[in-house]
């Protein structure tokens, strides 16, 4: 997340250009807009996620603001609806995803003993295309009519109500999808040819694997994603009527098309998050991970699950009982290989030599909330059960114990882990826990409670709510306040890190076996393995 | 059978829970939920056994995990100075932990899945309501069973000065409409849904029954109301501005009751229709009469008003319909009788009301070349109806 310090680390120059131990040719900020490092353009991506996660984060804290009491204070029912609108596109495709292909971006090459990316000069624009995607989120916020106020889902035919700015993010998402698809080729690519002689598949690290099933999950997914949207465009403007009936189409289409890509988009967030903790808890553990192989086959199977469960997205909709049918059955499977998972992770610690630094911390809050978000899972895989809970505040409980104590939780574990192998320096670990302890003190605060909110009846995305609700929402609003200012708190550590931090000593997790850890100093050089390393 | 769910171990995690951050905020006014409604039909008891029931396995699951992991969290730490084992794979325990989780869930989906079918049965109604998503308050339309034929739109009532925080919150606030939806205790109710412009969705948690309202599509849901009282609810899809601002407000009262409801609820439709005491200009008259002419007279009278003699008589120049009113009103209202027998030209009496009487009368009296330039009034009609 930082400058990488400039070792000399391999003496030898064989590219023939005489500046390959440099920052490229340029110097300044021409440095990040032309670099082809894999290190910089993850630390681009990281830098990037950061900022969207603090829009994003205003934006939640908005929401909360005005639910705090019954009443419209704040923001009027349409801002507040533009709000989560954005809230959710800017969360999912501007915050989580590029976090983790930042992950990927400096962890891949380095743990399968590559020397960078495949394709160096196409993950430099794999990452610019973001800025310009986000640009036009937040431009439609000024345009005339604001920002869609149609909920990340964008379901027609509210779309057609929507003014430029539902073309804006129509557009934005196209490019979002290209960074997407473009950064898969490339991790994929690397992946299969860039290995280091020795490292087969089967000793790949599970970091690795997840993200080699999670890029091909986007290949297939974000396409789709386009597709839907592209058609909501021509609805829109070019008299089509894809999604509406008037002229022969249907609005569930767009449901059906959406969460084709939007199930295996819950995966393509989740996994990388998985093989993040993968490699932290055995890390901490000191001990192998468990079942490695059925770690890799379990991420495959939720991978090919991930493709046939869409609609339980749409019990509501009013699909044949058949339908319903299949769907739960498929969607409750997901559960298996879930579970494997998790008892994978425990049987890991069982017997292990355990401490607790914040990254650990981290990844056992993940274990914890993750299931809990995963049980609310299926509980909400049920059909009769959905329909009870379906667009209340129990949805938005369960996603957020999936995306928030999942993603979230496993980027910042993933942050605290590398670090110090990236910049060098120890970031402070009382500061670290205590980020650790507010974060999962006040999550639990604000969405716990939402568990309650959607079982009472509270249907999500309502600027105001009858008397009932109205202590739960209370506190949820004070536990998002507290989540909020905690993430400063996180900005001020990795500040600090960067500037100040103590040097990292070599191996910093006595306990961590990978690649980077083993075979490169700390700080990394800004060119690492450009003679491959020798694997036992 | 028991209508509420029995307070199982996940309700008491929910409450210890609740107690919680009760004790923490205990200066907030504590009015908690932590629990589905409370079940008005069969259909969402049944819900709320299958929800107690899984949330039971999923706390025994989760309480059973973690206090593995939190025992090793315990015991097994550096700081303690144990040693790491080195295994890392057992067969035997993978196969176990895939199988068992397996079964478990066929243990869910078995009796889910007889709820599942049980909840899309709406064959057989007792009354079907068609309900219509409009931006942003939904219409109600009886369309078979007792009270066919009623219709009305249903709006928040909610004073803007309470959603502006100009005026103290009432009980119901947000959750109060102009016309409920009112429908007898007891019987099976078949709702359509469709909407006029984007997706809505209707729900009554107390009934299990919620399904999205989809413009141009008719969709279809059932309840059965086992209590009477008023069940509230609101939108759950997101509808636009508003979407907060649409409440679902449905009464349940008993069959005699009900049945009340819908006679007066005809007789206001009826009265809306026709003001019988309004006094109606020609023109207006003409119009109506037209309309009525061309439902009820035209097959026989013809549109010429010629007629089909014999057996239909022409209107135009006739002499009854030139004459004095009074015997016109007098043969429509009683309808025309030969030799003791009813004739095609039945009492119009019992099939029209006042208005429309007067209406058609006037139509005849000025029209091809009839012209008498009389403008008839319900309340003439109602002063010869015997």
């Amino acid at each position: 997340m930082s400058a990488v310090v400039d070792t000399h680390g391999h003496g030898h120059a064989h590219d023939g250009h005489g500046h390959h131990d440099q920052h490229g040719s340029y110097g300044g900020i021409m440095r990040w807009v032309t670099t082809t490092n894999h290190k910089d353009i993850g630390t681009l991506y990281l830098w990037f996620s950061f900022t969207m996660f603090m829009v994003g984060g205003g934006m939640a804290m908005a929401i909360r603001l005005e639910l705090f009491e019954p009443g419209i204070q704040f923001f009027n029912p349409d801002l507040f609806n533009q709000f989560t609108t954005m809230h959710g596109l800017i969360m999912v495709f501007g915050a989580i995803m590029p976090a983790f292909v930042g992950f990927a971006n400096w962890q891949i090459p380095m743990m399968i003993g590559a020397p960078d990316m495949a394709f160096a000069r196409l993950n430099n624009w794999s990452f610019w295309l973001l800025p310009f995607a986000a640009s036009l989120l937040i431009i439609s916020f000024f345009t005339p009519g604001g920002a869609p106020g149609v909920g990340w889902t964008m379901y027609a035919p509210l779309t057609v109500q929507m003014g430029v700015g539902m073309d804006l993010t129509i557009f934005a998402v196209h490019l979002l999808g290209m960074s997407s698809i473009l950064g898969s080729i490339n991790i994929i690519t690397t992946i299969l040819n860039m290995r280091a002689p020795g490292m087969t598949l089967m000793r790949m690290p599970l970091f690795v694997w997840t993200w080699l099933i999670t890029a091909y999950l986007l290949v297939a997914a974000m396409p789709v994603l386009a597709g839907a949207v592209t058609m909501s465009l021509t609805d829109r403007h070019f008299g089509t009527s894809f999604f509406n009936a008037a002229g022969g189409g249907d609005p569930v289409l767009y449901q059906h098309i959406f969460w084709f890509f939007g199930h295996p988009e819950v995966y393509i967030i989740a996994l990388p998050a998985f093989g993040v903790i993968s490699q932290v808890i055995p890390a901490f553990s000191r001990k192998p991970l468990f079942g490695y192989a059925s770690m890799v086959y379990a991420t495959s199977a939720i991978a090919i699950l991930s493709f046939i469960v869409w609609a339980h997205h749409m019990y509501t909709v009013g699909m044949p009982v058949q339908g319903q049918l299949f769907f739960m059955y498929a969607t409750t499977l997901i559960a298996v290989p879930t579970g494997v998972k998790v008892f994978n992770w425990v049987a890991t610690m069982w017997k292990g030599s355990l401490s607790f630094e914040t990254p650990m911390l981290f990844a056992i809050g993940f274990l914890f909330l993750f299931t809990l978000g995963g049980f609310t899972g299926l509980v909400l895989s049920l059909v009769p059960i959905d329909i009870q809970l379906q667009d209340t505040y129990y949805v938005v409980a369960h996603f957020h114990y999936v995306m928030v104590a999942g993603a979230l939780f496993a980027a910042f574990a993933g942050v605290y882990f590398w670090l110090p192998k990236w910049t060098g320096r120890m970031y402070d670990e009382k500061l670290g826990r205590i980020h650790f302890w507010l974060t999962m003190i006040f999550f639990n605060m604000i969405f716990f409670v939402q568990h309650f909110l959607g079982l009472a009846g509270m249907p999500r995305r309502v600027p105001d709510y009858p008397l009932m609700f109205e202590t739960w929402n209370k506190i949820s609003s004070i536990g998002a306040f507290g989540f909020g200012l905690t993430q400063l708190l996180f900005l001020y550590i990795v500040l600090k890190t960067i500037r100040h931090g103590e040097k990292a000593p070599q191996l910093p997790w006595d306990g961590a076996d990978s690649l980077e850890w083993t075979h490169l100093p700390t700080p990394v050089p800004y060119h690492t393995f450009e003679t491959p390393p020798v694997l036992k | 059978m028991a209508r509420k769910p029995a307070r199982g171990i996940a309700t008491w995690t929910h409450a210890a829970f609740a107690a919680v951050c009760g004790i923490a905020y205990s200066g907030m006014a504590l009015a908690l939920e932590w629990n589905l409604r409370p079940a008005g039909s069969k259909l969402a008891a049944d819900i709320h056994e299958l929800h107690e029931y899984v949330m039971i396995l999923c706390t025994v699951i989760f309480v059973g995990v973690f206090g593995v992991m939190f025992y090793s969290v315990y015991a097994h730490r550096k700081s303690k100075g144990h040693k790491a084992a080195q295994f890392h794979e057992n067969t035997t325990v993978e196969i176990l932990w895939t199988v068992i989780p397996a079964l478990i869930l066929v243990g869910i989906a078995w009796p889910t899945t007889r709820v599942v079918i049980a909840q899309k049965d709406t064959s057989n109604p007792d009354l079907t309501i068609k309900v219509t998503g409009y931006q942003w308050k939904w219409g109600y339309d009886y369309v078979k069973g007792e009270g066919e034929g009623i219709s009305f739109i249903s709006s928040l009532t909610t004073p803007r000065e309470q959603i502006e925080n100009r005026a103290p919150k009432g009980e119901n606030y947000l959750l109060e409409v102009d016309n409920e939806m009112i429908v007898p205790v007891g019987k099976k109710v078949r709702m359509l849904t469709t909407a006029a412009d984007v997706i809505h969705s209707w729900w009554v948690p107390a009934f299990g029954a919620k399904q999205d309202a989809i413009p141009g599509f008719i969709r279809d849901l059932w309840f059965k109301a086992e209590e009477t009282g008023t069940f509230r609810s609101q939108c759950v899809e997101l509808c636009g501005k508003e979407h907060g601002f649409m409440p679902i407000v449905v009464k349940v009262v008993t069959q005699d009751e009900y049945t009340k409801w819908v006679g007066e609820k005809m007789k206001l439709i009826a009265a809306a229709a026709d003001d019988p005491n309004k006094q109606y200009t020609l023109d207006e008259l003409k119009k109506r009469g037209e309309q009525v002419y061309a439902k009820n007279c035209v097959a026989c009278h013809q549109a010429t008003g010629k007629g089909s003699p014999p057996a239909f008589p022409p209107l135009d120049g006739s002499k009854v319909v030139n004459g004095p009113k009074e015997k016109q009103i007098e043969t429509e209202l009683n309808g025309v009788v030969k030799n003791g027998a009813p004739t095609a030209m039945v009492a119009f009496g019992k099939q029209l009301n006042d208005v429309e009487l007067a209406a058609v009368i006037t139509y005849t009296r000025n029209s091809w070349s009839n012209k008498t330039g009389e403008a008839i009034q319900p309340g003439e009609v109602k002063a010869l109806r015997k």
